[in-house]
């Protein structure tokens, strides 16, 4: 899969994930370029963001959750262009793409999307891959673009 | 004890303060205060006669709200809780004060809500930069926006792909709002209007999200005062009273799980309807919360007004400003009347009563208003609610 890096003069200045102990598996798998998520051992549930407990509809399982590892597939479910970004950091990407991805697994998390060329190719069920954004040394981002076969 | 809370309890008095861009030297105290006062003066009731409150503390969250209030207002009470709805404080407060009364808890609930901008400017309000709970970890660092806006933006745009409700169809909503507010001297727009064009040209605040079809942020304040129906007779005004209602609560972060252009209201709105023993072609008058353009569309097919994906024709078919077919919003609804933070929703509690009073002066429904659909919204379609609210002609 591709990646992406910062140029070592930028200091990177948006904000980063501040992870507890339990989402800090998730954030060690990215370094490695490795998108992981939590499925239930009892239920089977899909989880995402991270935690401890499982919410699956029938499961009390507490500590049930076992990290697996995406494909890095999935489909944009939503999206909307950002013209103005709220926090100054983002200034200079504008207009960029807040999205939401539904996972080949069935589940979905917030990203961007990235190398998609023009707003016209968008479209909800677009097929897109993981692509790493190595913002800092301890800090890698999943972020989406278009599959290409 | 009623096995229901059918006509089991009335509002018997409204207050509110006008929104505004700011009201400098007000905090949030003074605020609801001030609407307080209006709401109890308004059903002739006493300070001494309060003694039930729900209070909702507004977004910023405060430890200890009842106490606060009680000590600015000179208000004791015997039952306080408070309300975290966000949105749908208005009729999540309705419902719980009419358990209250309804329970023995108390006779006379006070309910209120304000927001305070002191800036004597605009207030810009902050985009997220801490990272540290699961809903900002996985969301901050793609791109942080501002309050609601990147999630309704979400499902506008998801519903429009889905279903082609596109900005000239949603835009209609935004036009008829204002109508009702150029009819109404409490709005923040009474003085302009706008058109299909200015709405649709309007800058893009969130894409597909236009400017025009976003609230703005307001100073305001809006209380009600909560009776049993028995207590209620012989007040001041014609008796509003509580037919049916019912929350959806649902999840907190839009994007994880479920639709998202399915709002939880559907859920309410059944059980309300059910309580009441109406049903969506019997309600006469709505008020449905508008944070956004969207959010309307999405609550009318939720709540039964129409099928899944149709809420973008349903309201090119019908005339929603107060003299419509369909009359929605009355008062402008808050994308015109006025978004003062939660306050917002609770004023289509207020509105909804003002117009079974036939008390809506210029903009009074000239139709029947003997039942009268209102939702609240809290989150991206996290926690809402539905009440039926209606007259002796309905009860
Ligand atoms: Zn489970």
């Amino acid at each position: 899969m591709a990646a992406t890096q910062q140029p070592a003069t930028q200091v990177y200045t948006k904000p980063l994930p501040t992870p507890s102990s339990v989402s800090q598996p998730f954030w060690d798998a990215a370094k490695e370029h490795r998108l992981i998520f939590q499925r239930c051992r009892l239920c089977g549930t899909r989880v995402f963001y991270p935690r401890d407990i499982c919410p699956g509809p029938q499961c009390f399982g507490v500590g049930s959750l076992d990290w697996v590892e995406s494909t890095g597939k999935g489909r944009l479910y939503s999206y909307t262009v950002s013209y103005q970004p709220a926090h100054q950091a983002f200034a200079g990407d504008v207009p960029y793409v807040l999205a939401i991805i539904e996972m080949d697994e069935g589940w979905r998390m917030t990203s961007n999307l990235i190398n998609f060329g023009s707003q016209d190719a968008l479209r909800i069920g677009l097929r897109v891959e993981v692509v790493w954004d190595d913002v800092t040394p301890e800090f890698s981002l999943p972020k989406f673009q278009p599959f290409r076969q | 004890m009623p096995d229901t809370l059918r006509g089991a309890a009335v509002i018997v008095g409204i207050g509110e303060l006008k929104p505004e861009r700011s009201r400098p030297g007000r905090d949030v105290m003074s605020l609801l205060t001030e609407a307080a006062y209006r709401a109890i003066q308004d059903a002739g009731l006493t300070k001494e006669d309060i003694d039930g409150f729900v209070m909702d503390a507004g977004m910023e969250g405060a430890s200890g709200f009842n106490t606060t209030m009680a000590e600015h207002m000179g208000i004791y009470p015997t039952f306080a809780t408070g309300c975290d709805a966000q949105g749908a404080a208005g009729v999540t407060m309705a419902l719980q004060a009419a358990a209250y009364v309804n329970a023995g808890l108390a006779e006379y609930v006070l309910c209120g809500m304000a927001a305070a901008i002191d800036t004597g400017g605009r207030r810009r309000p902050a985009a997220p930069t801490r990272t540290e709970t699961s809903g900002s970890e996985f969301v901050v660092p793609f791109g942080p926006t501002v309050g609601a806006n990147g999630n309704y933006a979400m499902i506008a745009r998801r519903h429009e792909e889905l279903y082609g409700t596109t900005v000239e169809k949603r835009a209609k909503i935004a036009v008829d709002l204002r109508y009702n507010a150029n009819h109404n001297p409490m709005a923040i727009f009474h003085d302009t209007p706008i058109t299909i064009a200015d709405v649709v040209n309007s800058r893009i605040v969130a894409d597909p999200l236009h400017l025009l079809e976003c609230v703005m942020p307001c100073a305001g304040a809006c209380a009600f005062v909560v009776t049993r129906a028995d207590l209620a007779h012989g007040m001041r005004h014609k008796p509003a009273y509580i037919l049916g209602g019912a929350l959806g609560i649902s999840r907190n972060n839009l994007q994880y799980v479920g639709e998202i252009t399915v709002s939880p209201v559907g859920r309410a709105a059944r059980k309300a309807f059910a309580m009441a023993g109406y049903g969506p072609n019997d309600v006469q008058v709505m008020e449905i919360y508008d944070s956004f353009t969207i959010t309307v569309i999405c609550e009318l097919e939720d709540s039964g007004f129409c099928n899944k994906g149709e809420g973008g024709d349903w309201i090119q078919a019908h005339d929603l400003t107060f003299t419509g077919d369909k009359p929605l919003n009355t008062h402008g609804g808050q994308l015109s009347y006025g978004q003062a933070s939660t306050a917002g929703g609770c004023a289509q509690v207020t509105e909804a009563v003002r117009q079974i009073r036939r008390d809506g002066g210029e903009h009074q429904v000239p139709g029947p208003t003997d039942l009268i659909y209102v939702t609240g919204s809290g989150g991206s379609f996290s926690q809402q609610g539905a009440l039926l609210l209606g007259s002796d002609a309905t009860l």
